[in-house]
């Protein structure tokens, strides 16, 4: 039987090479680091995300590996061969463009054939790739118009095609959704991750969407100042983040100061001056050292009746302001030590008086599950 | 208060205009003047065009001008686009700020200068290699593409700059080589940039009269030569036919250019609408 890690080779270090690496890799312009001594192992079939505010060097990372930039110090290898001083044309990479980089004169269809030409494909081979590929995309009917004859999401499309229809061995995506209006752009996101799986292709997608990444990703980097803050599944970095700046950029937190208390096999007690907090699972935490406590708006509860016993992971403070989404309500309750604690809950009963049952001003109690709150150590 | 204002700019404007275009119209109706003699009105005539149309002088003016703006346009494109080239799509290289400051140092150099500075150089050059053995056709050509082209690469370097590298970059990508990325993506992108870039020089080839009177020699007199020559007899009316001749010229071109913009501009708006139906 294969291993059970077919699904996360990067857990099976020792029977699956990675695809790309990256070793040591830096660039500098000027002064200024844009990406700063970073390692990297993607495995083949993943769809990775590097994720990062604007000016944090994932751009430079992706135009690094399609051979655009030429980095000071490092390596990059694709499948076993160091491609970090191989020009872009000879590269088995192949890139999708956040402005699509269209060519506006040629059509469509010559569009997608110009990277087959360059391989010298015989004619009628080329036709049946383009027709196949714009058969994937749904784009048959227009293939004789011009790049500017396009919506948007067509464009965006052919963009995909032009990038595809050389079956590179890794796509690189640069923003790929990011000129797409929110509604397209949302539908977009699974096409994109179906059409990864249809063609099996490894990607790599820069973007500054967080929401994006999360949908699409296997895995994913979050860069900062050049440098991978931390690199997991969706899942880890939501709900395991290593650092308050994972933390903050991913979804929202309520930070809190504390001192470990008590340090337990199985438990840590953390005093902070909003009351104590016991986390029910270990960390490897020094007792009496100050740490950050971090706890997701959406793993708070809220209630106006008072907790049966007092405990830990108990607060209670004043709703101070609330924003009505609809599907759920963010209360912003303020502490009695003046913090200001965000608690989102979704609206699950239908409120028939019109009327929701927490309103400003209301006296409401906090609290959360053991294992919701998230130990951070800077 | 607002119709005195308007009353006020349709004045100043049909003034302004009125400068601009009263010399070339009375230039015009001189043309069709009968008399020998310019500010004396002698009739309608177009006597002078036949006597403009049978001069052998004028005409070998005009064929000499064109051919040199042809030539002249035609290098100065090839030669500008290089240059336009080199700074804008070769990074940093040394002398890369010198180099830029050299290209464009011919827009601001007094024509006396040019056309002195390149007097002296094809006399040494004739008595160094005894080429070229007499000026013309050639110094003169020569000597307009050494300005023509940084009109040409400050023309062409606009445009890449504003075009930005995504699509050569996309090419290349792609698997295109540099050379072929030059041929089917750069280029094809520059053309607007090109054509004009062409016309410039070769408008501005037809217009010097400073220049090539310098490096001109026996017998080759262009257009604003001969015109020029002509006119410090006294203003004479077989030149005023010419003018008029030449103004009739530009003006079709104008229209001409006009009309291929307002096609491009219909074909634009047709192509919004086909995108915009595209999301619906």
């Amino acid at each position: 039987m294969e291993s059970s890690n077919t699904d996360m080779p990067w857990l099976d270090r020792d029977n699956n090479k990675p695809f790309v690496e990256i070793r040591g890799l830096t660039k500098k312009f000027g002064d200024v680091t844009a990406v700063d001594n970073v390692d990297l192992e993607i495995y083949r079939g993943e769809l990775f995300c590097l994720l990062g505010g604007s000016g944090c060097g994932k751009s430079t990372l992706l135009r690094m590996l399609a051979g655009f930039e030429f980095p000071e110090s490092g390596s990059i290898i694709i499948e076993g061969t160091d491609m970090s001083s191989v020009p872009a044309y000879e590269r088995p990479t192949n890139m999708m463009f956040q402005s699509y980089a269209l060519f506006p004169h040629m059509s469509v269809e010559k569009n997608i054939a110009f990277g087959l030409q360059q391989d010298g494909m015989n004619k009628s081979e080329i036709a049946d790739r383009v027709h196949e590929i714009l058969k994937l995309v749904e784009l048959q009917d227009f293939k004789k118009r011009k790049p500017q004859q396009l919506s948007g999401g067509q464009r965006q499309r052919v963009a995909l095609a032009r990038s595809l229809v050389k079956e590179p061995k890794l796509l690189l995506l640069d923003e790929p959704l990011a000129a797409l209006d929110k509604k397209l752009r949302k539908q977009t996101q699974f096409e994109l991750a179906n059409i990864q799986e249809q063609v099996g292709v490894t990607f790599i997608v820069v973007t500054h969407d967080q929401e994006e990444a999360m949908t699409l990703s296997t895995r994913m980097a979050v860069m900062d100042a050049g440098r991978f803050k931390q690199i997991g599944t969706p899942t880890e970095i939501y709900e395991f983040p290593e650092s308050r700046m994972v933390a903050d950029f991913i979804g929202s937190a309520n930070f809190i100061e504390g001192r470990v208390k008590e340090d337990g096999a199985d438990h840590v007690l953390v005093e902070t001056d909003m009351g104590e907090v016991y986390i029910d699972h270990g960390h490897a935490v020094v007792s009496g050292s100050k740490i950050w406590v971090a706890i997701r708006p959406e793993k708070i509860s809220i209630s106006k009746t008072p907790p049966a016993k007092a405990g830990p992971n108990q607060i209670q403070g004043i709703v101070d302001d609330i924003g009505y989404l609809g599907d759920t309500s963010i209360y912003k309750v303020l502490l009695e030590n003046g913090q200001i604690v965000d608690v989102t809950s979704p609206n699950h009963i239908r409120p028939i008086s019109r009327k929701h049952a927490i309103t400003w001003e209301d006296k409401v109690y906090l609290n959360w599950a053991p294992s919701s709150a998230m130990l951070l150590n800077s | 208060m607002h119709g005195s204002r308007s009353r006020f700019l349709t004045i100043m404007i049909s003034l302004g205009m009125a400068f601009f275009y009263i010399p070339m119209i009375l230039l015009v109706i001189y043309s069709f003047n009968y008399s020998k003699l310019v500010p004396v009105w002698g009739g309608w005539s177009t006597r002078w065009y036949k006597v403009l149309f049978e001069s052998a002088d004028v005409w070998n003016a005009v064929s000499l001008s064109l051919k040199i703006a042809f030539v002249n346009a035609t290098f100065a494109t090839i030669l500008g686009t290089l240059s336009a080239l080199a700074m804008v799509r070769f990074g940093r290289f040394k002398g890369r700020t010198l180099f830029g400051g050299m290209l464009v140092a011919p827009l601001v150099m007094p024509e006396i200068i040019t056309g002195l500075s390149l007097l002296v150089l094809f006399i040494s050059m004739q008595q160094l290699f005894g080429w070229p053995s007499e000026r013309g056709f050639t110094t003169i050509t020569i000597a307009h593409i050494t300005f023509s082209l940084a009109y040409v690469a400050v023309t062409v370097q606009a445009r890449l700059t504003g075009m930005g590298e995504d699509l050569e970059e996309a090419a290349a990508d792609l698997g295109a080589k540099p050379f072929k990325v030059l041929t089917a993506i750069t280029l094809p992108r520059l053309t607007p940039a090109l054509a004009s870039g062409w016309l410039l020089a070769f408008t501005l080839s037809l217009d010097d009269l400073v220049i090539a009177s310098f490096v001109t020699g026996p017998g080759a007199n262009t257009l604003p030569i001969l015109i020029f020559s002509r006119i410090r007899l006294g203003l004479r009316p077989d030149i005023n036919a010419l003018a008029t001749m030449i103004i009739l010229t530009v003006a079709v071109c104008v229209a001409l250019a006009a009309l291929i913009m307002y096609r491009q501009h219909k074909r634009d708006l047709l192509d919004q609408q086909m995108a915009k139906r595209g999301d619906s």
